[in-house]
């Protein structure tokens, strides 16, 4: 679930923005709290604590006195923006570099992905008329 | 979260065994209410340091304070620290409770309901004396004395000896649980780095007596990244940065360089076919300390 190399924090932090742009963490519902995630993760809770500052900071959390964090209006458009701009560098650079190494021409690759999302398409209606 | 002010003092500290220097003028302060981690080989000067810090031992010359305090023989110091030792002894005729007997009786904030979980947990045998008890009954021992005291400063000098993974796991576990809800000052020295990482907030390495690394747990985990791939591609990269370990493989070259990796960086090594992977804790503090071990003192200051 962790990996090594990056900061915990950051990888905290993603994991509660993956919740909200799933959907399974709803914009104004209660956000795990600092000793929740670092129980959950078997870390420091000063670490998880720097990662709920980080998305508060972001205004992807906001806190309520007393209660507790709750995921911000507006905040899952918001990361579905950051992480489409992101796209492009954290999957399709690396995407190009190995199929280049390959002998892959982006025709190709292009060719590759329509056969795969047609698969996919039809792996998924298949599985919804069962 | 830190609130900023220093349990612990250390400044100049040295310490020399006849014509060995066990810690060679050695700075550092402790952060109240931290979990530390105090790594380094065998012999580094982790224990010296500790017991040192707990009044066990002397220094040779240089100033330590804790709560801003002088530590030998001043039992307002003291009764406020729990040092858990791989080497501690109990009276022969000792049975668990008797020792726990004692250390709630030293220390204030002793927590009987808390022990009895951790007995549980660790299915500690209450009926075997505890030198009858098996190296990892014994650290246990040790273990559950040093969660329940709750002592201001608790420190844990490789109190994992004889634990198998899933008694060490229920230690990581319940030290994080009870520190969450009762925050407090932990020292914690290990060799098992991986297993510790993501407990600590600071590390702290020390090598041949000196500290070599002091800083955010967090901040030095993509401090070094390995590069690997074509030999002269990788020399041309590494070109200009500071290589802390080389290692090749017919015409492949796998080399750890220090400074995280810019954007622009990552580019230049998918443009060149080089793999970026990660390296772990564990594996940075081991080449770091191989390195000072390699070349002189010069390195030192390397991941200041």
């Amino acid at each position: 679930m962790i990996e090594e190399g990056r900061a915990l924090f950051l990888q905290i932090a993603e994991s509660v923005e993956d919740s909200i742009i799933d959907g399974s963490l709803a914009e104004e519902a209660q956000a795990p709290s600092t000793n929740e995630l670092a129980a959950f993760y078997r870390i420091n809770p000063a670490t998880a604590a720097k990662g709920v500052a980080m998305l508060t900071d972001k205004g992807v959390l906001y806190k309520r006195r007393g209660i507790g964090m709750f995921v911000a209006p507006g905040a899952r458009e918001l990361l579905m923006n950051e992480r489409r701009t992101a796209f492009a560098d954290r999957f399709v650079e690396p995407l190009l570099a190995e199929a280049r190494k390959l002998g892959l021409g982006p025709e190709d690759l292009e060719q590759l992905i329509r056969d795969r999302a047609g698969a996919h398409v039809a792996t998924t209606t298949e599985g919804n008329a069962r | 979260m830190t609130t900023g002010n220093n349990v612990i003092e250390v400044k100049n500290l040295t310490k020399r065994y006849r014509d060995v220097v066990a810690v060679d003028d050695v700075s550092f302060t402790i952060e109240k209410d931290t979990i530390y981690g105090l790594l380094g080989r065998n012999g580094a000067g982790k224990t010296t340091v500790m017991s040192i810090l707990t009044a066990q031992n002397f220094a040779t010359s240089g100033d330590v304070r804790v709560f801003g305090m002088q530590p030998y023989e001043n039992a307002k110091v003291l009764s406020r620290m729990c040092f858990v030792r791989e080497s501690q002894k109990y009276p022969d005729d000792a049975l668990p409770k008797h020792a726990f007997g004692a250390a709630k009786l030293f220390f204030p904030a002793w927590d009987d309901e808390l022990a009895a979980q951790l007995i549980d947990d660790f299915q500690l045998p209450q009926k075997t004396r505890i030198k009858k008890m098996s190296r990892g009954q014994l650290s246990a021992v040790g273990v559950i004395i040093g969660i329940a005291s709750r002592a201001e400063i608790t420190f844990f000098d490789e109190p994992y000896l004889g634990l198998d993974a899933v008694a060490r796991q229920i230690f990581y576990d319940r030290l994080l649980e009870d520190y969450t809800e009762h925050p407090r000052t932990v020292i914690l020295s290990s060799h098992l780095i991986d297993e510790v990482s993501n407990l600590i907030e600071r590390v702290l390495v020390i090598d041949h007596g000196r500290i070599v690394m002091d800083e955010a747990t967090d901040a030095v985990r993509d401090r070094a990244a390995n590069i690997v791939g074509d030999a002269s591609a990788v020399d041309a990269f590494v070109a200009g940065r500071q290589v802390i370990h080389r290692e090749s493989l017919g015409n492949v070259a796998s080399v750890t360089v220090l400074g995280a990796l810019s954007l622009a960086d990552r580019e230049r090594l998918a443009a060149a076919g080089l793999d970026v992977a990660p390296v772990s804790l564990q594996q940075l503090i081991v080449r770091t300390t191989q390195n000072a071990a390699g070349s002189a003192a010069s390195e030192e200051g390397a991941l200041r």
